[in-house]
């Protein structure tokens, strides 16, 4: 436990001493202001909600979650600190489960510095708090299994822009299995239960149900199962490539 | 008292090449051992098995009693290791690295500043201690690397080229360091640089092609060479048959001159049988009336035997 803070502190001092942070953080807040306030019409439907914002945000988080974690592993490995990691007394698990923490945390902050919006819809008009505050949570939820994703990509790789480009894609194809275009094309010949579990692996259908403002024990089991399936996996994969 | 770290059978294959080939080895509480041999021969893999950063082929290495394979954290807690070419987090100070060092290994409060302070002033980093790692120079963030390694005294201390890249007179420090710590650890190095073995090791093991080529003290490496006993003068006002003089000698084998101008010549007399003659050919010299410069006993040349040991093994 120690250990995994340890790490997960120095993780999230790297985030904020490489220009990165900033970068991605003006680069979120930004988006997120302008689809809230101009594509999203926040004036002109003359509702106080902040909907457009989150029903943005999974395609936001498509390309700014992977660069986030694309340099968790593969950074450490390409530079030899991993070395460095690995032969300090620390288990693989609390290594991944740090790293993985600490990304978390820094997109929480990304999230969270989102409030100016939530201001300006209360001043505005008296939207569904409760509302907004599962939406907050659905999109601290995706961001997780988001990172959990591209962090065991990243331990795949030692080219960050790889781990970037492939986080993205896997985790495109997650957003999308709920698309007739992916369905049909096991509807041809998979059992009927398959299609429905390839079904529920969406991310949307997911979120879409907590956006509306029902946090529903199933998304959250669902959520945190991608987030335990791949940091598993994660660990799997950083004790068997180490040195290799 | 069983030794401190036992290496044993120890063999990592990369597909089908052998990197490390079953060695075997054992060193007691006090000892350094030089790890020598030439390039590609094995020491960085060898010593990334032994630290549990690679899992052996086969084999193992046990450290106080705690086996690599099954308990690699407790291995860890016991190891310091610099990796061969002190990779370090170049966004962080040398203050910063050595704190979450520290937290990682469970060492916190007064305890963590005074190890912190300690290692730092060990090692002379006190001065670039706010300064980020990325911007030192080569040396500085080697002996930043060398800090990691001894933070918290560890028991079995591994250092992979410690000393490369490192200045003369840090190179000195260095050594004073490791001769320092020596006599309540063991202390692990790999070297390129033989005069080292010779100034710092208690033993030296040598291995090509990832196998054990030799293991012994220094001295006795030394006295494999064929300059051992052999003795080097330099005299000046020679005659040209002074190296017949002397190969005629008693047991005197070779003998080896070379001109250095100035009328000066240095010769090399090398003994038929392991034995001093230093004697008999200083004598000789006085016979003959020629003024001395110099004149020494060689020990042994550490580079010939290294030659010698990993080249015949090659084929
Ligand atoms: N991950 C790996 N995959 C394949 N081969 C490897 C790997 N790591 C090391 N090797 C090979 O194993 C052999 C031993 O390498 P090692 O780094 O242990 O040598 P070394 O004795 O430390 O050499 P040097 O003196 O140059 O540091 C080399 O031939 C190297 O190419
Ligand atoms: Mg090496």
């Amino acid at each position: 436990m120690v250990t995994t803070l340890a790490i997960c502190r120095r993780e999230l001092r790297a985030y904020f001493t490489t220009p990165l942070a900033y970068v991605f953080i003006v680069i979120f807040v930004a988006m997120n202001g302008a689809t809230a306030f101009f594509f999203g019409g926040l004036f002109d439907r003359g509702q106080a909600d902040m909907t457009s914002l989150f029903s943005m945000l999974p395609w936001l988080y498509l390309f700014l979650i992977p660069a986030v974690a694309m340099r968790l592993w593969a950074e450490e490995r390409k530079s030899g600190t991993l070395e460095l990691l690995m032969t300090l007394p620390v288990s693989t698990t609390s290594a991944v489960f740090g790293k993985f923490l600490a990304a978390w945390v820094f997109s929480g902050i990304a999230l969270s510095l989102t409030f100016p919006v939530w201001i300006t819809v209360n001043w505005l008009g008296n939207p569904d708090n409760g509302i907004i505050l599962a939406s907050y949570i659905g999109g601290l939820l995706m961001a997780g299994s988001y990172l959990a994703i591209g962090g065991f990509v990243s331990a795949l790789t030692r080219n960050q822009v790889i781990a970037f480009v492939v986080g993205a894609a896997v985790i495109f194809l997650f957003m999308m299995s709920s698309l007739d275009l992916i369905l049909a094309a096991f509807r041809g010949w998979a059992p009927i239960f398959l299609v429905e579990v390839i079904q529920s692996l969406s991310f949307l259908v997911h979120y879409d149900s907590i956006v509306r403002g029902v946090i529903d024990l199933r998304d959250l089991v669902f959520y945190f199962s991608i987030m335990g399936v791949f940091l598993f996996a994660n660990v799997v994969v950083v004790d068997q490539k180490r040195g290799a | 008292m069983s030794d401190l770290l036992r290496v044993i059978g120890l063999t990592k294959k990369f597909g089908d090449f052998t990197a490390v080939d079953g060695i075997d080895f054992s060193v007691a509480r006090g000892e350094v051992l030089g790890f020598l041999g030439p390039n590609g021969a094995g020491k960085t893999t060898a010593m990334r098995m032994v630290t549990g950063f690679l899992p052996p082929t086969g084999g193992t290495a046990i450290v106080d009693g705690f086996d690599v394979r099954i308990h690699p954290i407790e291995v860890k807690r016991k190891v310091g290791y610099l990796p061969e070419g002190a990779p370090l987090y170049d966004d962080m100070t040398p203050s910063e690295f050595l704190t979450f060092v520290a937290n990682v290994r469970n060492i916190d409060g007064a305890d963590r500043d005074r190890a912190i302070d300690s290692a730092a002033g060990q090692i002379n980093i006190q001065h670039v201690m706010h300064q980020p790692i990325g911007t030192l120079s080569k040396g500085y963030k080697r002996r930043v690397g060398i800090a990691q390694a001894i933070l918290h005294n560890p028991d079995v201390l591994i250092l992979d080229e410690p000393t490369d890249g490192l200045d003369p007179n840090q190179k000195h420090e260095v050594r004073n360091l490791i001769n320092e710590m020596a006599s309540d650890k063991v202390i692990v190095i790999s070297t390129h640089i033989l005069e080292e073995v010779d100034v710092v090791c208690s033993r030296a093991i040598v291995i090509a092609n990832g196998t054990v080529v030799a293991d012994g003290k220094p001295l006795e490496l030394e006295a494999r060479s064929s300059f051992h006993n052999a003795v080097s003068v330099r005299v000046s006002g020679a005659t040209d048959s002074l190296a017949d003089k002397l190969r005629a000698l008693p047991m005197v084998g070779k003998v080896e001159t070379s001109k250095i101008g100035d009328g000066k010549v240095s010769l090399t007399v090398f003994p038929s049988r392991p034995v001093n003659i230093l004697e008999p050919v200083s004598e000789c010299l006085r016979e003959l009336s020629v003024t001395v410069e110099q004149i020494h006993v060689e020990r042994g040349r550490m580079d010939e035997v290294f030659r010698n040991i990993t080249t015949t093994t090659k084929s």
